[in-house]
């Protein structure tokens, strides 16, 4: 198991989170968060960051592009 | 009709196969499923929402004009988000909000800002403090509607990568293919951003006060 530093640890999060590290690595990585309070509260955050940019308002193409876009098919390939 | 409301969309080969037929229900259920992605994606780009819609309507007629010469090198989703990031990127210069794209070869470099570092050398001397509860859904909603705005304080390259990747909900292997980037830098761009926006929304719920 690789041992880190909490300031080597938080660049880490994203790889970690991807499944982009080797098994020493990753155990390193869950013993630390498992025993520090400032990382494990970062890293939580951190995910709860992930959480929050995926779910944006509502969003949509208007009505009017729509319509366009659809006579443009309908035009291009009859069917 | 076709209808593929609460399911996903069929498979590429049923997809090329449908648009090439002219299949007016799959070409507009491919509109509403990527559509709203696409917009986000042409954003990151350029300076108006009227110029990100036209560059969406732009790429759909792209892939109008060019589905029968779809080959299959890559997925049907990542075609279309490269031809959206392609014309983006052109219209963004045009408008000269943003320089080309060679030019941001350095910033995922050390123009990150006050949070790029969060921990010193030596561990916390000040932890991070805690976040409203449950951190998750109520963060989730309390911060929707400063998604946008905070994206834009990104720098471009790692604006799109965190827009494809945390936003859209594209894979790693997704955004290397439509960036044309590799994973370690797609990573690397990725883990800047999202410690950017850790820090600005750590600012926030900072200046709204804590309870406790």
């Amino acid at each position: 198991m690789k041992r880190f530093t909490c300031d080597e640890l938080v660049d880490l999060i994203t790889a970690y989170l991807d499944d982009a590290l080797d098994p020493t690595e990753r155990e390193g990585v869950r013993a630390h968060l498992a025993c520090c309070q400032g990382c494990s509260r970062y890293f939580e955050q951190f995910r709860a960051t992930i959480v929050a940019l995926g779910d944006p308002p509502p969003e949509k193409l208007p009505i009017d592009v729509r319509d366009r876009l659809m006579s443009a098919f309908r035009e291009r390939r009859p069917s | 009709m076709r209808s593929f409301a609460g399911g996903g969309l069929p498979s590429d080969d049923v997809i090329v196969r449908a648009l090439r037929a002219g299949d007016e229900a799959m070409f507009a259920a491919l509109l509403d499923t990527w559509s709203r992605g696409m917009l986000r994606v042409a954003r990151s780009y350029v300076s108006t929402d009227h110029s990100a819609e036209e560059v969406v309507q732009d790429t759909w007629l792209a892939v109008i004009g060019g589905i029968d010469g779809f080959e299959g090198r890559s997925s049907v989703k990542t075609w279309i988000f490269r031809i959206v990031v392609n014309m983006a990127k052109k219209r963004g210069v045009r408008e000269r909000r943003t320089l080309p794209w060679s030019a941001f070869e350095e910033d995922g470099g050390n123009s990150a800002g006050p949070h790029f570092d969060p921990v010193p050398p030596g561990g916390w001397t000040d932890p991070p403090a805690a976040w409203p509860t449950p951190e998750g859904e109520a963060l989730a909603s309390e911060v929707r509607g400063m998604i946008g705005e905070i994206l834009a304080r990104l720098p471009p390259r790692q604006r799109i990568v965190i827009t494809l990747r945390d936003v859209e909900g594209c894979t790693s292997d997704e955004v290397c293919e439509i960036l044309k980037i590799s994973a370690a830098n797609q990573r690397v761009l990725l883990h800047r951003a999202r410690v950017a926006v850790r820090g600005w929304l750590a600012d926030y719920f900072e200046s709204v006060g804590q309870p406790d």
